[in-house]
């Protein structure tokens, strides 16, 4: 037992209260809201080193015993997760301050965000299926006011999309959960792999498994399942789009993972390479609809797509290496798109638009956003030395491993095309002239921000930006902790015996 | 809506359904009832009253936002899992004492607590939801 | 019992899978609400129909005395349909804030957030949208 493992979830939804309780006061909801997601940052690394120095970690809330009661448990690929969903809570806090708007704000932005949050890390945490699907209602629900949250015309169109395909998704991994409790009699993650040990049911296994995979999919918008990303990330203010982009789409990748390493491992011929000719589409279908695109938030949503793609594409190798890859990829995209988003934000702040025929003169006006820009396009293009560099090539190099060329050539084809899109964003909004029609040229009344508002908007991208830089430098040690995550996705015994027989 | 018997219906039930909703709270102990059905009764004595003179007296009535409502009733519950922390216990795990009070043994435990933020919740829930679209218009 | 309960099971899912095909966003959704009840009868078919006593057991006993029916389907069924009808509720507001913002609940004729390319022929009832900056 391990009482660290229910801060993660305790932080958000206490600070939520707190913060509606007060809910008369902005000014203390913002600050209540940064100091949460401070805290529950500090406790999530906490928790990443005690799963690292102690294996792996598991609460019964209310002490009943699994495989009977909720369990909660964190081995290193969930405590990694949480710990960088507590920088991004904390990083994107912060942006929220110069960001957010007053009407927004009184209609309860900072609540929604930390339940948003609090849902996030349930479904990392958690380890009983049913359970995961409750999280992902948790996530959901709070997702759909915060993309509706403001009811402009295109928040509520997008929001249409993205409400009745996600509530499809939810039904189907409900319908996958009920199958998967028939088959085995059980809930819990690991007594339900444990009962699948013996390979009785693989038919009706891997088709309770194609379930998981087409929810799990759109949730996580790989190809053919993802065109609801692209109508409806862009309709929100940047704040809500960043913490969108950052953390829906990667828990439907963790669910993933989660699900084809410790359940569905019968027969990996067959779903793996269902996965594998997932991703290729995947990948290049986003990167050609972001070529498409000349609103930055839109090629940055297409770009999701991309990167989904190589995620689940080292999910199909399945090897030591390609896990380890599919984790740090992972993190790297939580890390690098985010930025760029907030990137947008602050020259949208600046110059009035994200369009990129009315963006212009970044680089002469403002040189810090500029390298702001050029360090996390680089990082998500995959140039070295920094984070994006080494995922791609964690896991390219497992599929040379397993020499599957096909695919291997379609992804560093991919890394190409998003270092152009990337191109295209530097060279129409930083290289470029200033156009007429930008509005802090034609519009009198535009005045872009300026002082403490200049410095929340900077802040969180410079903090995450020193983050991308340091673990593409210094990777080393924190490679060793993504090996040992792979070591226990590979093997489901340590899970099973983590929470069964503690 | 302007009718003098729904008005003098609603004065009366008004207190009679929140007596209801006391009592089925303190039921749920051992037998059906619980803070969420007690909650829904509560919160539909001041829906009645709403109907009957409007949302604007209802929520002077009630003094207290039901958001305001709602983040008590989460910090309870969260109070309730907090106490058992405290007592070395896993999270959520019932903590009792068992008081005697004009020679009866009475059970007091955290999942009271826990079902005190279930009422509050449930009461700010339901009538947040039903002002807002009774306002709407 | 259990073969009866997985066809009606399909049929609502037939149900459902034909309503969610309309271009009316509000048959959208009440085909999303029924494939929802379709999916809380599978569970509770799943969990097994058998003829037992509510699993509640006596003051007097510490274990159920007879054969009792499994209670977790029955929560789970529970728990998904509270949730359910919340997404509903919202999905049903939306569904109004749509009609009265956007003015059409013709799914095909929403076309603010992503406004048509160049070329692109739309039907002449379409909402268009423009490109948006702020």
């Amino acid at each position: 037992m391990s009482h660290i493992l229910i801060y993660p979830l305790l932080i958000p939804i206490l600070t939520a209260s707190i913060a509606l309780i007060f809910f008369k006061s902005r000014v203390f909801q913002r600050w209540i809201n940064v100091l949460g997601s401070g805290l529950l940052l500090g406790f999530s690394a906490y928790l990443l080193y005690m799963v690292q120095s102690d294996g792996i970690q598991v609460l019964q809330p209310g002490n009943w015993e699994a495989p009977f009661g909720i369990t909660l448990v964190a081995d290193l690929f969930s405590a990694l997760l949480v710990c960088v969903t507590g920088l991004k809570a904390f990083a994107i806090s912060i942006y929220s301050l110069g960001d957010m708007d007053e009407r927004r704000e009184s209609f309860g932005f900072h609540p929604l965000y930390q339940i948003l949050i609090f849902g996030v890390n349930g479904a990392f945490l958690t380890g009983d299926l049913f359970n995961l699907y409750v999280w992902f209602e948790v996530m959901l629900i709070t997702s759909f006011v915060l993309l509706s949250l403001g009811n402009r015309k295109t928040q509520i169109d997008g929001a249409v999309k993205y409400v009745v395909i996600n509530l499809l998704s939810s039904l189907i991994f409900l319908s996958g959960v009920g199958i998967m409790y028939g088959i085995t009699g059980t809930l819990n993650l690991a007594a339900m792999a444990e009962a699948l040990q013996d390979g009785e049911n693989t038919g009706l296994v891997i088709t309770a498994s194609m379930m998981f995979l087409v929810s799990f999919g759109i949730k996580s918008a790989v190809f053919p399942l993802f065109f609801w990303l692209p109508a409806s990330y862009h309709t929100p203010p940047i704040t809500v789009t960043a913490i969108f982009g950052a953390l829906l789409t990667k828990v439907g990748v963790y669910s993933l993972v989660r699900v084809f390493t410790l359940l569905f491992t019968q027969d990996i011929g067959y779903t793996h390479t269902i996965l594998l000719w997932i991703s290729v589409p995947t990948m290049v279908v986003g990167v050609l609809g972001a070529a498409s695109q000349y609103d930055v938030r839109k090629i940055l949503s297409f770009h999701i797509v991309s990167q989904i793609g190589y995620m689940i594409m080292g999910l199909a190798f399945f090897t030591k290496i390609a896990l380890a890859g599919v984790i740090y990829y992972i993190l790297h995209n939580i890390l690098a798109k985010t930025n760029l988003f907030l990137v947008a934000g602050v020259a949208q702040k600046y110059v009035g638009s994200y369009h990129l025929s009315k963006l212009g003169g970044l680089y002469k006006n403002y040189p810090l956003l500029s390298s702001l820009f050029a360090i996390s396009a680089i990082s998500l293009a995959g140039l070295p030395p920094l984070t994006g560099f080494w995922a791609k090539y964690t896991v390219i190099y497992a599929g040379l491993e397993v020499q599957e060329w096909v695919v291997i050539g379609f992804a560093l084809a991919v890394g190409l095309m998003t270092m152009f899109s990337m191109t295209k964003i530097w060279m129409g909004a930083y290289w470029s002239k200033l156009p007429d029609k930008a509005p802090v040229a034609s519009d009198p009344g535009f005045k872009p921000v300026s002082g403490l508002h200049r410095v929340a908007l900077l802040f969180p991208v410079m903090l995450i930006a020193a983050f991308i830089v340091g673990l593409g430098i210094y990777g080393e040690p924190f490679f060793r902790i993504l090996f040992d995550a792979a070591d226990q996705l590979l093997d489901p015994s340590m899970y099973i015996e983590a929470v069964l027989n503690p | 809506m302007n009718s003098v018997i729904l008005k003098t219906a609603a004065r009366l039930l008004f207190p009679l359904l929140l007596v209801f909703s006391i009592f089925l709270f303190f039921r749920g102990h051992n037998e059906p009832g619980g803070g969420f059905i007690g909650g829904l009764v509560g919160a539909s004595a001041f829906v009645l009253f709403a109907i009957a003179f409007g949302t604007e007296v209802t929520r002077k009535l009630l003094r207290i936002d039901p958001r305001i409502l709602i983040g008590w009733g989460l910090f309870f519950a969260l109070v309730s899992g907090i106490m058992s922390m405290m007592a070395g216990d896993a999270f959520f795990t019932g903590q009792w004492i068992f008081p005697v009070l004009f020679g009866s043994e009475i059970h007091l435990g955290t999942p009271l607590i826990f079902d005190i933020g279930v009422y509050l919740v449930v009461v700010g829930f339901t009538l947040a939801v039903i002002f807002a679209l009774e306002e709407e218009n | 019992m259990e073969p009866l309960l997985a066809i009606v099971v399909g049929v609502l899912v037939a149900f459902s899978v034909y309503l969610m095909l309309r271009k009316n966003l509000v048959r959208v959704v009440i085909g999303v609400v029924i494939l929802s009840n379709a999916v809380n009868l599978l569970i509770f078919t799943l969990g097994r129909l058998d003829r037992g006593i509510p699993p509640l057991i006596p003051f007097t006993e510490s274990v159920p005395s007879e054969v009792f029916a499994n209670p977790l389907p029955q929560a789970l069924v529970l728990t998904a349909i509270v949730i359910g009808f919340g997404l509903f509720a919202f999905a049903l507001v939306l569904t109004y804030r749509a009609y009265t913002e956007i003015g059409t609940i013709n799914v095909d004729d929403m076309r603010m957030a992503e406004p048509p390319y160049e070329g692109e022929e739309l039907p002449e009832t379409a909402v268009k949208g423009e490109e948006t900056d702020s």
